[in-house]
């Protein structure tokens, strides 16, 4: 039999008010109580915790539905307030409304009155029928229509034009001079020079057809406005507010149970001083106490009103509080959700797994599961599965009747469990090698931040991934931890692997260029041995190309037997490879149907066109394999060859200081040359400069060319040989700067691309004289990281440092926002079929995705391809 | 090693969310790039590039930080140096306080501007400009030398509620303040722009100047309409419209990738400058703008302004047809984007 799982599909939800009477309706007690728990520690009926609520206590029973604490949902009860309460959030519908409505006759306002002959004229105009159905067009041109949200804002300005005009208006219907309403915020709302109180309000609300109701935006039916003022109010179930149970023993009461409390004791305050007849002065005093009290229950960091504290001077945290913000219900529980079945450790990286696959450690895989449906192919495997008791094992068996059983520990009732075994039953056992999972680093900031790996369980704690795969995660090894999660059905693991799995994203949707390519010292190792005077001997040729998966010896190339490193690389290269490029070292590099003719491997060889062509054409799974075989051959070469860096690799010659300290020399003179011409006044300004500016500029520019002029300095002293230029200028790693900082001078440090000038006045540090502006005292450091800094350098590093890391922190935090925004913005725009852009409404958006309906990812390559973006059109 | 040979389709799949992936394409680089200010010698210091910027943009902000026009001439024009020059020289506004130095005498309620010779000279302002531009603050002024004294004009009566004309005596005050006025006062120029400066390029010289006012540095004859360009969008999109406003957009948003050398595809870009407008008006990505415009009122309050959202959803009884992402995503449900808008329903065919 197959179980058709019946999966309810919701529709839609409907917003409302609740009237008093469905809130007493609904209400499983009335709470009178303003405490909790008697004596004895049962809950007080009547009281905030109520058994008729819901029960949060283990042993007891829900008095309204008769469940325990996990089968109970709760059930609402209610308070009856002894006056009306404001609702603070509705204050503003509450005062909108008053303001459209007569205070005699209750009917809609307008503005002018419209003279007759004027709707008729309208009515032509429009051709509509005579009587205007709830016209928008005539009331809503004159009064302030509240009708949706976004108007909201529009209504407030709307409604102000009305008060600049003093001139007394009068109701068109009744002729009633109109007093003047104001709301004083957050609840108080005043008719002329009066406080209204709240009966009167509701009265003045009550009174108002439904039809007019209509004309405002509500809809009488689920939304009137005198429910906005609050007779019977809603008292949340427990498990709502549980209370929880310190070491102690004491119990400790949920913020809003507090609340609700405070509310009760008022409002019963109210009612004893109303019976006894205090005076009205009393009676107001605790009406607005209670409407405090309210106000702060649904919102306790309302405008103008002081937080509700706790005894320890903590505010509460009440209703809004916990929908609000990143922390809220919203944010916090409903767009973000917790899931089962994802384990997350440090990882490290293993250069001898695919770059498809991730590894597991044991621990993990034995604690994961993923589902298997027995069938009759695979039902002897499942009994293995069972009857294992060790790693690869089963853990649950579901019965074809929906029971969960656990597998067994012991041999008998395995054996037992294996004959029971039938086919349509599912197993959850732990999983292997080959399966399935997401892999992800946070912040997920862009696709490629989750990928698809194969699982590949290896001893160990941490994850493991190829090294290859860091740049799209944006990973590194310092520390960082990822996520794993194994998928549960099959319909996600096939969709993950057609459409997550990390060799389909070779290419970013940002731009359609690698991202995933062979790096660092993949591209040394390359260069190495693609190198011209890279030749291996038969035996090192073989080694190489066993790693690769190539057991057959193609023909020497080299006499003696002996193979190039072109001959070995270009066994990698499928036929229908072709490059002709300048490498980064001005060498021209040439690929011809697959053989490396000519040239070095350097990093543009590997980024560019020869990784993105092979994608296109070849395939993910080829380029997958390329890049595998490629970096581990690399990585061999490399390792044949060697690559270290040194002190000695950083330290410049006699001759190569000299020339160095020539140039650092002729700086400060010409420098100290400007700031005299500047002193005298006889620098020409620069056009809209000031005379500052320009020899700031000046200076600078003197700057940027001594440390280009010392770079090439040492650029030739350290020669090409040197492994650090070397790197430098493949690609590999490290630039040009690093090796200049570290053998021969800092140079100029700045903080907002300004030379330093700040510190003391007129100077950076008390140790010079006010006003200097020559480069040793402005930021200009001529020590090398090798010679080390002097104290005032080490300063100016630090200073241009700082500000680097201010920056970082500042921009991560602004650039967050900004893509928070432009993804809510843009989540849900999605190409149809007919490649138009709609949005959640279908509106469109774009007629064609791009103007030319091409993927992003292939844009670039679509000449590759014999296809015809047109024709694609046309025939789809 | 035979791997089978599969090609890929250049064709965007059907229900991919684009959007999303735009959003993060943009989204993304924007860890990556700087903060620095950029400079345009002469015209304006500081302009936003980068990271701010990009936020500018995607604000759709009534003006930005740093507003900056590029006046392209008339070819007749755009040769010569010297007439660009003479162009910029027109489009750059002078104010009185730059040619003049205004005093007020609040003894005897007069103001007196003094006209610097060398100031003037170096803007090609004359005596008789200052002139002009003073007369309608005055109702009488006196002139000696490069001294001009000012009577100053009484305020316009005000009309008060019953409809009747209050005259207004001139008092201290009001001579102050119209000092003040008086020193900001346009002498030369166009309004809004400042600091023309002629620049080269390709196709000859045209004129670059701080401030967005398109439609006063039209009025110049020696203009060329049809090639004048603001970083200012929401200006074009007043003068020329809604589609050069989208034009504005992608290239501003390019230039700010270009510039930090972050290679984005331009199909991201154009998207989302769609997104922003084609609703007829250029609308900001956030609450303000289409964010604040979404139909669901879960996906709103998810956003930001929770409270508001679901208090107007319920006064006004509200439907959320849970049509959006992340509204299905708060009730649990499978999103409307991609393979999860897909219905398929395999048939399950009995063995044997």
């Amino acid at each position: 039999m197959i179980m058709i799982e019946v999966k309810k599909v919701m529709d839609k939800l409907k917003f409302s008010l609740f009237s008093p009477d469905m809130i007493r309706k609904m209400s499983a007690a009335k709470i009178t109580v303003p405490d909790t728990y008697d004596d004895d520690g049962y809950p007080i009926d009547g009281g905030l915790v109520d058994t008729k609520l819901g029960v949060v206590d283990p042993g007891l029973r829900c008095k309204t539905c008769g469940g325990r604490v996990k089968e109970c949902p709760g059930h609402f009860g209610h308070i009856d307030l002894v006056r009306p309460i404001m609702h603070v959030e509705f204050a503003k519908h509450i005062y909108y409304v008053l303001k459209s409505t007569c205070p005699s006759c209750y009917k809609l306002l307008s503005r002018k009155p419209v003279p007759v002959k004027e709707i008729e004229a309208i009515e032509k105009i429009e051709e509509k029928p005579a009587v205007p159905a709830p016209g928008k067009e005539i009331i809503g041109s004159v009064v302030p229509v509240l009708e949706s949200t976004a108007a909201a804002a529009e209504v407030e300005i709307k409604a102000k034009k009305p008060k600049k005009e003093k001139s007394v208006r009068k109701c068109n219907h009744c002729g009633v001079e109109l007093p003047e309403i104001k709301l004083l915020k957050p609840t108080t709302i005043y008719k002329d020079k009066d406080m209204m109180l709240p009966t009167d309000i509701r009265d003045w609300l009550a009174s108002i057809n439904d039809n007019d109701l209509r004309e405002l935006g509500f809809d009488p039916v689920y939304s009137r406005p005198e429910w906005m003022v609050i007779t019977a109010l809603p008292v949340p179930p427990v498990n709502v507010r549980p209370s929880i149970t310190l070491e102690t023993g004491e119990r400790s009461e949920d913020d809003l149970t507090h609340k609700l409390v405070d509310i009760i004791r008022i409002n019963q305050k109210l009612d004893a001083n109303i019976n006894a007849g205090a005076p009205q002065l009393i009676i107001e005093d605790l009406w607005e106490l209670l409407q405090y009290h309210v106000t702060t229950y649904f919102d306790n960091e309302t405008a103008n009103i002081p937080p509700a504290r706790h005894r320890s001077g903590r505010p509460l945290k009440t209703l809004a509080q916990r929908l609000k913000g990143k922390e809220g219900r919203f944010r916090y529980n409903l767009s973000g959700k917790r899931v089962n079945f994802s384990a997350r450790t440090v990882i490290s990286p293993d250069p001898r797994i695919s770059l498809d696959q991730v590894g597991v450690p044991i621990s993990i895989a034995e604690e994961l599961t993923v589902p298997v449906h027995v069938t009759d192919w695979n039902i002897e495997f499942c009994k293995k599965l069972i009857l294992s008791d060790s790693y690869p094992q089963a853990v649950y068996i579901i019965r074809p009747d929906a029971k969960r059983i656990k597998v067994g520990d012991t041999p008998e009732m395995k054996k037992e469990q294996v004959e029971a075994l039938k086919v349509g039953s599912i197993l959850e056992r732990q999983i292997m090698d080959g399966d399935i999972s997401l892999f992800n680093r946070q912040p997920s900031l862009h696709r490629v931040s989750m990928m698809a790996h194969e699982v590949k369980v290896l001893p160990g704690k941490t994850f493991r991934l190829n090294p290859v795969t860091v740049s799209p995660y944006n990973a590194d090894f310092d520390g960082d931890e990822m996520n794993l999660h194994i998928m549960q059905t099959e319909e996600a693991q096939a969709e993950a692997r057609y459409l997550m799995k990390v060799d389909k994203q070779l290419l970013s949707p940002r731009h359609g260029h690698a991202i995933i390519k062979p790096q660092e010292d993949h591209v040394s190792g390359l260069y190495f041995m693609t190198h011209d005077d890279a030749v291996f001997t038969k035996e090192e040729a073989a080694s190489m190309l066993y790693l690769i998966g190539i057991t057959e010896l193609p023909a020497s190339d080299v006499a003696g037997g002996k193979y190039s490193g072109k001959l070995l690389f270009s066994q990698l290269l499928p036929p229908t490879a072709n490059l002709r490029t300048i490498s980064k070292l001005g060498q021209e590099i040439v690929i011809k149907n697959g053989k490396l003719l000519k040239g070095a491997v350097e990093s543009k060889v590997m980024e560019g066109e020869l990784l993105e062509n092979m994608f296109v054409t070849e395939g993910s799974e080829f380029t997958k394999n390329f890049i595998d075989r490629a970096t581990r051959i690399a990585l061999e070469a490399l390792s044949m060859h060697g690559l270290s860096v040194s002190l000695k690799d950083y330290t410049i010659s006699e001759n190569g200081m000299g020339k160095a300290r020539e140039i650092t020399n002729k700086m400060s003179r010409e420098v100290d040359n400007l700031v005299m011409q500047y002193r005298s006044r006889s620098l020409e300004r620069a056009p809209g400069m000031s005379l500052k500016e320009t020899l700031e500029g000046l200076i600078v520019e003197i700057t940027t060319k001594t440390r280009e002029d010392v770079g090439k300095v040492v650029e030739h002293d350290l020669g090409i040989e040197n492994p650090s230029i070397i790197m430098a200028k493949i690609g590999a790693r490290g630039s040009l700067l690093n090796a200049i900082q570290m053998s021969a001078l800092v140079a100029q440090q700045t903080v907002r691309s300004k030379r330093l000038a700040r510190g003391y006045k007129g100077r950076i540090l008390p140790y010079f004289k006010a006003g200097a502006l020559t480069a040793l005292e402005r930021g200009f450091v001529y020590s090398s990281f090798h010679k080390g800094l002097a104290p005032y350098e080490f300063l100016y590093h630090a200073m241009g440092g700082r500000e680097a890391l201010v920056n970082t922190a500042i921009r991560t935090a602004r650039s967050g926002y900004m893509q928070r925004r432009l993804i809510n913005a843009l989540q849900d725009l999605v190409v149809f079929d007919d490649m138009t852009v709609r949005n959640a409404d279908m509106s469109i958006i774009q007629f064609v995705y791009g103007g030319d309906a091409k993927d992003p990812m292939f844009a670039s390559k679509a000449a590759l391809l014999d296809v015809t973006k047109q024709d694609d059109i046309d025939t789809a | 090693m035979m791997t089978t040979v599969k090609k890929q389709n250049v064709m965007i799949p059907p229900y991919e969310a684009v959007g999303v992936i735009c959003a993060q394409s943009i989204g993304e680089p924007g860890t990556q790039m700087t903060m620095r200010t950029f400079h345009y010698a002469g015209v304006a210091e500081h302009v936003p590039t980068g990271l701010p910027r990009l936020i500018e943009i995607v604000d759709a902000k009534k003006e930005p930080k740093k507003a900056i026009i590029d006046v392209h001439l008339k070819s007749a024009y755009a040769k010569s140096p010297t007439e660009a020059e003479k162009v910029a020289k027109e489009l750059a506004s002078i104010f009185v306080r730059d040619v003049a130095r205004v005093e007020d005498d609040l003894e005897t309620l007069t103001i007196e501007a003094t006209f610097s010779e060398k100031d003037g000279k170096g803007q090609s302002v004359t005596f008789n400009m200052l002139k002009k531009a003073l007369e309608p603050f005055c109702s009488e002024m006196k002139v000696s030398e490069n001294k001009i004294t000012l009577y100053p004009a009484k305020e316009k009566p005000k009309e008060t509620k019953a409809g009747e004309k209050k005259e207004k005596k001139i008092t201290a005050k009001y001579v102050r303040r119209l000092t003040q006025k008086i020193r900001e006062a346009i002498v030369k120029g166009v309004r809004g722009i400042s600091r023309a400066v002629v620049v080269k390029d390709e196709d000859g010289y045209f004129v670059r100047a701080g401030g967005f006012n398109i439609v006063g540095a039209c009025l110049n004859p020696a203009v060329d309409v049809k090639r004048i360009y603001t970083n200012n969008i929401k200006e074009i999109e007043r003068v020329y419209g809604i589609e050069a406003a989208r034009k504005a957009i992608i290239k501003e948003t390019r230039d700010v990738l270009e510039m930090q050398k972050l290679a984005v595809d331009i199909r991201h870009i154009m998207l989302i400058a769609d997104a922003m407008t084609y609703s007829g008006t250029v609308k900001s990505i956030g609450r303000h703008g289409l964010s604040g415009e979404k139909v669901g009122v879960l996906g709103r309050a998810a956003f930001e302004e929770t409270i508001k959202h679901l208090i107007n959803a319920s006064a006004f009884a509200e439907e959320e047809k849970l049509i959006g992402v992340t509204e299905n995503i708060i009730v649990g449900q499978t999103v409307p984007v991609g393979t999860g808008k897909i219905r398929l329903v395999m048939k399950h065919r009995k063995k044997g």
